[in-house]
């Protein structure tokens, strides 16, 4: 949060660069209902909050959810981090980063622990996120009912009577017809053993880190109209059979090209000799280890 | 290195700014802002209905600056009325109030008050006008003397056509107006469903011009549509009233041009429709078959949206489905959207190499699975 004063002084230091935007961009009004759908979200571990998404200066599904949460959380005295795919360089991170500083005033980091607020796309970072820490995940599709029902009002309704059914159905035909669950990004998770969640499009590989953890996690869907939580310390396991038990990416005999790391997500590119260059998807963690600095990423 | 990996996302974004502001300004001949409002008016009616927000000067910067993009304008325009503050809410306008500069009926040959063919292209041959080419400037003539109807020579306020239907008894009389609440606002308050009247409408009317002709259409073609009868199809200028803010009492501040279209649905095909898209007036087999109004009301000159904005608000009020889309509310009412639609399609323009390593992976266990199995 930041004062009036606290707008006005960043007026008078920013001068015309912030002058014309509203602290936020958001009206006030704005954030408030986002704030209260948080809390609201916070109170459900798992349920998915309609809101009055707003209309964003970015496309709606690059983002304009997890920023509404971030431009309504962010203060002026917030350090501020956006990934994409784990990369800060990447151009839309880059794009929203440069909206959240030019419309508040937050510093800005590259740095995983230097972050108060992370805003991510489909990943969470590798570095163990503390309680003093929020990550706010964008999501596409929020309802992990989706591809069992179409229809927002009837997934809606099976989530109010806990019906999983069909959920559970669906992965059961998964393993007949392919021999194992075949989802790979966002595979669908039980919160506090009550709903299930999406976990937007992260790898298998982060799912684990959403189990008790010390962070808070928002979830934002804004052309989707829908927030999210899993607070810190809820339960959140991936839904998975007895005998087929959920496993996530394995990189064996691999290791990041840059840094060396065999204890990240590594992403490949093809190269132009026919052979693929491997390295961590978390530009944050590789430039970690490349410096020798240790980083805690145990989740 | 790729685009997204490549350290310096920010040099690359600012040169990429570069590149569209050259291709916006550079130019011999620019575009000024009055040759988009006096020479492309229709995009800019279909900007400005798209983009939610009504203003000439507005709409015709964010088709420069889109270059001509209709949904990249509206998305510029809806970016920017986000950040207005609300003011307040005018009375209800009714289509009895229109100055009217268009009205057609094709249920009947006559029709009180009179047809006004108005401007329109309908009857023009679809040929190239090379003389267009040069055309020196001022010969012609202000489309606005054009447009005005001999003094005199038509009334002050033109009746419904619809008013006839309901006299005769052959259409369910107006749902009336059951309370002074404020509107459902679907910019300020999320969907659900089923929805009200007032947020279908409000969808409807925002929708993409192109994406309903396209549901229209194919609900014409069988997909669930209703082919009705165009009672009035009506262009012209609704006076905007808001409470005078001392004495209480309606003042005009101003008038804003819409198409608006009633089409005649139901009737000898069993009355399978609500009057007003709610299910509480369901038709009791029995009863007298009656009509009911599907409407469309689009700002601007855009009839194109208008007919498929009423033929998809009768195919919603079906209470008989067929089980075809357009009969869906969901379905249509979420895909309809120019702004939403555009920016989910095209973020698959965005980086996804971390889900695409998840789902390799996942290929890779399942193709290790068959070969096993194949071994035996």
């Amino acid at each position: 949060m930041v004062s009036a004063t606290g707008v006005r002084a960043l007026i008078d230091e920013r001068g015309a660069e912030f002058e014309g935007y509203t602290f936020g961009f958001l009206d006030d009004m704005a954030k408030r209902e986002i704030r209260r759908t948080i809390l609201k979200a916070v109170a459900i571990p798992g349920h998915q909050v309609p809101f009055g998404s707003r209309e964003m200066p970015i496309a709606r599904g690059w983002g304009t959810g997890g920023l509404q949460i971030t431009l309504a959380c962010v203060g002026a005295d917030d350090t501020i981090k956006v990934i994409d795919q784990g990369d800060d360089a990447s151009v839309n991170a880059v794009n929203l980063r440069r909206l959240i500083a030019k419309t508040t005033g937050a510093r800005e980091t590259l740095t995983t622990g230097e972050a108060t607020l992370i805003q991510s796309r489909h990943r969470i970072p590798e570095e163990r996120m503390t309680a003093a820490q929020i990550l706010i995940l964008q999501v596409p599709i929020p309802e992990p009912l989706r591809h069992v029902e179409r229809s927002v009002a009837s997934a809606r309704a099976m989530h109010a009577e806990a019906d999983y059914a069909r959920m559970w159905l669906a992965l059961y035909e998964d393993v007949v017809r392919n021999g194992e669950v075949t989802a790979g990004a966002g595979y669908p998770v039980m919160v506090n053993g009550r709903f299930v969640m999406a976990p937007s499009p992260i790898p298998r590989w982060d799912i684990p880190k959403l189990n008790q953890a010390d962070t808070l996690f928002l979830f934002g869907a804004g052309r989707e109209k829908r927030i999210y939580a899993v607070p810190p310390f809820t339960n959140v396991q991936p839904l998975e059979f007895d005998d087929y038990p959920f496993e996530i990416e394995a990189f064996p005999n691999m290791s990041c090209r840059r840094c060396g790391a065999t204890d990240s997500y590594l992403v490949t590119s093809p190269q132009a000799d026919g052979g693929t260059l491997s390295v961590c998807s978390d530009t944050s963690y590789c430039d970690d280890v490349l410096a020798g600095r240790k980083v805690e990423n145990q989740w | 290195m790729g685009y997204s990996s490549v350290r310096g996302g920010m040099d690359a974004i600012e040169h990429a700014e570069a590149l569209i502001a050259a291709q916006v300004t550079d130019s011999d001949h620019p575009v000024a802002l009055p040759q988009v409002t006096d020479h492309v008016e229709l995009l800019l009616d279909q900007v400005m209905g798209e983009g939610g927000v009504y203003d000439l000067d507005l709409g015709a910067l964010a088709v420069k600056q889109a270059e001509g993009d209709p949904i990249e304008a509206g998305f510029l325009l809806r970016a920017y009325r986000t950040t207005l503050p609300r003011v307040g809410y005018s009375f209800p306008s009714s289509g009895r109030q229109m100055r009217i500069l268009r009205r057609v009926s094709s249920a009947f040959r006559d029709i009180p008050g009179g047809q006004v063919l108005g401007r329109t292209r309908d009857y023009t041959q679809r040929l190239l006008d090379f003389a267009l080419r040069d055309t020196p400037p001022k010969t012609l003539a202000p489309a606005g003397d054009l447009d005005a109807l001999p003094s005199g020579a038509a009334p002050e306020e033109f009746p419904l056509v619809i008013d006839t239907l309901r006299a005769d008894g052959l259409m369910h009389e107006a749902p009336r107006r059951t309370s002074d609440d404020e509107p459902f606002d679907v910019t300020r308050e999320p969907l659900r469903f089923p929805s009200t009247r007032a947020a279908r409408l409000q969808v409807l009317a925002r929708g993409e011009t192109g994406a309903m002709l396209s549901l229209a259409y194919a609900g014409m073609r069988g997909y669930g549509g209703a082919h009705g009868y165009i009672a009035e199809l009506r262009y012209g200028d609704l006076p905007v009233q808001i409470s005078h803010p001392i004495t209480g009492g309606p003042v005009r501040i101003g008038w804003v041009p819409v198409t608006e279209c009633y089409q005649v649905v139901g009737g000898d095909e069993g009355a399978q429709h609500t009057h007003d898209g709610t299910e509480d007036h369901e038709h009791v087999q029995g009863e007298n078959p009656e009509y009911v109004v599907s409407y469309g009301i689009v700002v601007g000159r855009n009839e194109r949206k208008a007919i498929s904005m009423s033929i998809l608000d009768g195919s919603l009020k079906k209470t008989t489905k067929s089980g075809a889309a357009i009969e869906d509310e969901e379905y249509v009412m979420y895909h309809i959207d120019s702004i939403e639609a555009m920016g989910f399609v095209e973020h698959l323009k965005l980086p996804h190499y971390v889900d695409f390593v998840a789902s390799v992976h996942r290929t890779s266990k399942v193709r290790e699975l068959v070969a096993a199995a194949r071994r035996g």
